[in-house]
């Protein structure tokens, strides 16, 4: 028996949620990046799900799941670099410390 | 050799170039010789030219290339090969070979020799640009360049505050009068469709009276800027400022002349139009006979000289007013050596008293430098219109003329001027080289100038001597009359009687007599003494010194009126134009500082507003959807 498309957007939508909540409330940087990761995989999912319920082909809508690997993988290089110069240069990985961008 | 006269400003182009890219670091000395060599070349073509011209050949257009060709218009560079412009070409190379030859010995000892040089190459290539061009807009083209290489070298002692302000004030006015030959080109243009000369004056008939006064009086108004003509005239006195070379080649003979060229080559026009020709004829003879007054009083050589330019440029174009511009032309000639003559004779008793020109300090010079004498006696007789010298033949001439077509108050003005002028020169020449010496010190250490500053004065003064007997002789039929005559067709052809002629010549020469021997009377025996004749004359004598307070009305009626209304302008611009342009930035500042604090630095608060944003987003999207789909 199938489980049904609802079950699979809610789990997607809890983890979306988790994931936001984690970049909003935690402070450490690395945190926030897995937090964001977090996120992108919960988009995954209901992707994943939405093309297994209506692509008539070879469910190719989750090829677009491909992209957001991508995105994420590029995400994660670039995210990791700043926190780690950031570090470098005040030996901190709290956003809150890192506040030289303020207007 | 006709096809080939484009080699004649080749050749000063190429030296400029030489000069003005590796003068300075690696020429030195040579750049002089370079010069003089290449503008010597230019003679040589030139008199080749001018010979094949003699030998009968026809009126020639040699195009270089087409220079602008939008729609109807065409302009092209070309050279316009006739008696008149190969006659110019003869004059303005030989005289400059002649100046350039005397430089190298003048400025010797000058920092700036290789500038010197390139300037003066450039200067000799936009004069035979001018002499040259066989339409208004290439004409225009040198006429801009001689304007040009005359700052540049008027303001060549740049170190020295006088010589910029002499610069800026000749190219001010000059151009004020390019002003006058712009809207005359245009006119022209407007009018014929074309700016050739030959096209332009083949059509003479189908413009209107009005539009040809036009033309001619804007031309004039160009002309008596170049010229030094009134009103236009008080920056060639202050131009004496340049090396005195220059004052030789571009302030008497060959730039200031271009004024009185420009007029003749557009005879046609000037003699269909009307009243023109009357207002170039008065205004000449007005510019004389002021200037030869002030020439009365001055004691820098230089500054007698110079007002002693603008007064035979008077004469010029009192010729051509008169409807004599062949006259005008052979005066042109002969005036180009025997005041360039002078100044280079000048120059070198100035050289030869390390840069004295106060007349006051000088006297006895004549043992001291006898080249120098002899042949500035010869040009200051040629300037007292004396027989045989050449001054005599073209002003004479002029005067001839003037009377026989009936402008009697002109040629009595001329005569007047004629009396002026020999008194001024005889003045001059008693001041610097007879009489005993005034300063010791200077008269001691005075000598005579090298043989290379000398040569070109013996060369000078023999054309001086030969040049007026050659061509002018006999009156009205001369060499320069059959040769010339021609080009200016429909000019009153009648020969007057020999005895008018020689009536006239008579009077002429009476009146450089006069001149002469009320100098001599009053330097000579003090009979009377020449201080009390200008204490006696009071208030007229402090007119003239003070050269009829010209630059002082110029400056209280003209140039503070312009200052003031452009100090209004230029506040208008600084309060309301750059103002509004401030309070604008300002405006955008005051917003940039408000938005500012929106940027707090915490990662947290730009996680918030996105999250914000999207919850916004989404409750908007799904209350439209909603009320889409329910409708």
């Amino acid at each position: 028996m199938a489980v049904p498309l609802g079950a699979f957007i809610a789990v997607s939508a809890v983890l979306f949620f988790i994931g936001t909540a984690g970049v909003l409330v935690r402070r450490n940087a690395v945190v926030i990046l897995m937090s964001v990761e977090l996120m992108l995989n919960a988009t995954n999912l209901a992707l994943v799900a939405f093309s297994r319920r209506y692509s008539s082909i070879d469910e190719r809508g989750s090829v677009f799941v491909v992209f957001i690997f991508v995105v994420a993988a590029a995400e994660v290089a670039v995210g990791l670099a700043i926190v780690l110069s950031a570090y470098r240069n005040r030996p901190t990985v709290d956003v809150d410390e890192i506040r030289q961008m303020r207007g | 050799m006709i096809q080939n006269v484009w080699l004649i400003p080749a050749f000063p182009l190429a030296a400029f170039l030489i000069n003005g890219l590796f003068g300075r670091r690696w020429l030195h000395k040579w750049t002089g010789i370079i010069a003089s060599v290449a503008v010597g070349l230019s003679a040589l073509v030139a008199i080749g030219v001018f010979l094949e011209v003699l030998g009968g050949a026809e009126r020639t257009t040699v195009t270089l290339y087409e220079w602008i060709g939008v729609g109807d218009f065409h302009s092209s560079v070309a050279a316009l090969v006739d008696p008149l412009s190969s006659v110019m070409l003869l004059v303005v190379t030989v005289v400059s070979f002649l100046i350039f030859v005397y430089s190298n010995g003048y400025m010797e000892h000058d920092h700036g020799f290789a500038r010197f040089f390139t300037w003066l190459s450039l200067f000799v290539f936009a004069m035979l640009i001018l002499v040259m061009a066989d339409n208004y807009l290439l004409m225009f083209v040198g006429w801009e360049g001689v304007g040009l290489c005359s700052y540049l070298l008027i303001g060549f002692w740049f170190e020295r505050p006088e010589p910029y302000v002499a610069a800026k004030k000749a190219f001010v006015m000059n151009r004020i009068g390019d002003w006058g030959y712009t809207i005359g080109m245009i006119t022209i243009f407007l009018v014929f469709g074309s700016m050739q000369f030959v096209d332009v004056f083949e059509h003479v008939d189908i413009a209107t009276e009005a539009n040809l006064t036009l033309i001619c009086l804007a031309l004039f108004f160009g002309a008596t800027g170049k010229s030094a003509q009134l009103p236009l005239y008080s920056w060639l006195p202050d131009a004496m400022e340049g090396p005195t070379p220059v004052s030789a080649l571009i302030h008497a003979a060959t730039m200031v002349t271009a004024g009185v060229y420009l007029v003749a080559r557009s005879m046609p026009l000037f003699e269909a139009a009307g009243p023109s020709l009357q207002v170039v004829g008065t205004v000449g003879a007005v510019t004389a006979i002021f200037a030869a007054t002030i020439a009365l009083v001055q004691f820098d050589i230089k500054r007698v000289m110079a007002y002693s330019t603008v007064s035979q440029l008077g004469y010029m174009f009192l010729a051509l007013g008169v409807g004599a511009p062949v006259a005008a032309i052979f005066h042109l000639a002969t005036h180009a050596f025997f005041k360039a003559l002078l100044f280079l004779g000048s120059g070198s008793v100035i050289h030869g008293l390390g840069g004295e020109q106060d007349m006051r300090k000088m006297g006895g010079l004549r043992r001291k430098m006898p080249v120098t004498f002899w042949t500035m006696l010869l040009a200051g007789g040629a300037l007292a219109a004396l027989p045989p010298l050449a001054g005599f033949w073209s002003k004479d001439a002029i005067l001839a003329t003037a009377f026989v077509n009936g402008h009697l108050a002109l040629w009595a003005v001329g005569i007047v001027t004629a009396v002026l002028t020999a008194f001024y020169v005889t003045r001059a020449m008693w001041m610097t080289f007879y009489g005993e010496p005034r300063d010791h010190h200077l008269y001691d250490h005075a000598h005579e100038s090298p043989a290379v500053m000398t040569l070109p004065l013996i060369a000078l003064a023999v054309g001086t001597v030969v040049l007026g007997i050659l061509v002018g002789f006999p009156p009205e039929q001369g060499f320069i009359d059959t040769f010339l005559g021609p080009v200016f067709e429909g000019e009153g052809g009648h020969v007057p009687e020999v005895a008018t002629l020689v009536t006239l010549a008579v009077v002429s020469v009476a009146a450089g007599l006069l001149g002469i021997l009320a100098g001599l009377s009053m330097y000579v025996r003090h009979r009377p003494d020449p201080a009390a004749v200008s204490r006696a004359s009071g208030p007229f004598y402090r007119l003239l010194v003070n050269k009829y307070f010209i630059d002082e009305l110029y400056d209280r009626r003209i140039v503070d009126v312009i200052r003031a209304a452009f100090g209004a302008m230029w506040a208008f611009d600084i309060h309301v134009i750059d103002g509004l342009a401030n309070r604008i930035g300002w405006v955008a500042a005051l917003g940039g500082g408000a938005l500012r604090r929106a940027q707090t630095g915490i990662v947290g608060n730009y996680a918030l507003t996105i999250v914000a944003g999207l919850l916004v987003i989404l409750v908007a999207y799904g209350g439209y959807a909603v009320g889409i789909f329910t409708r």
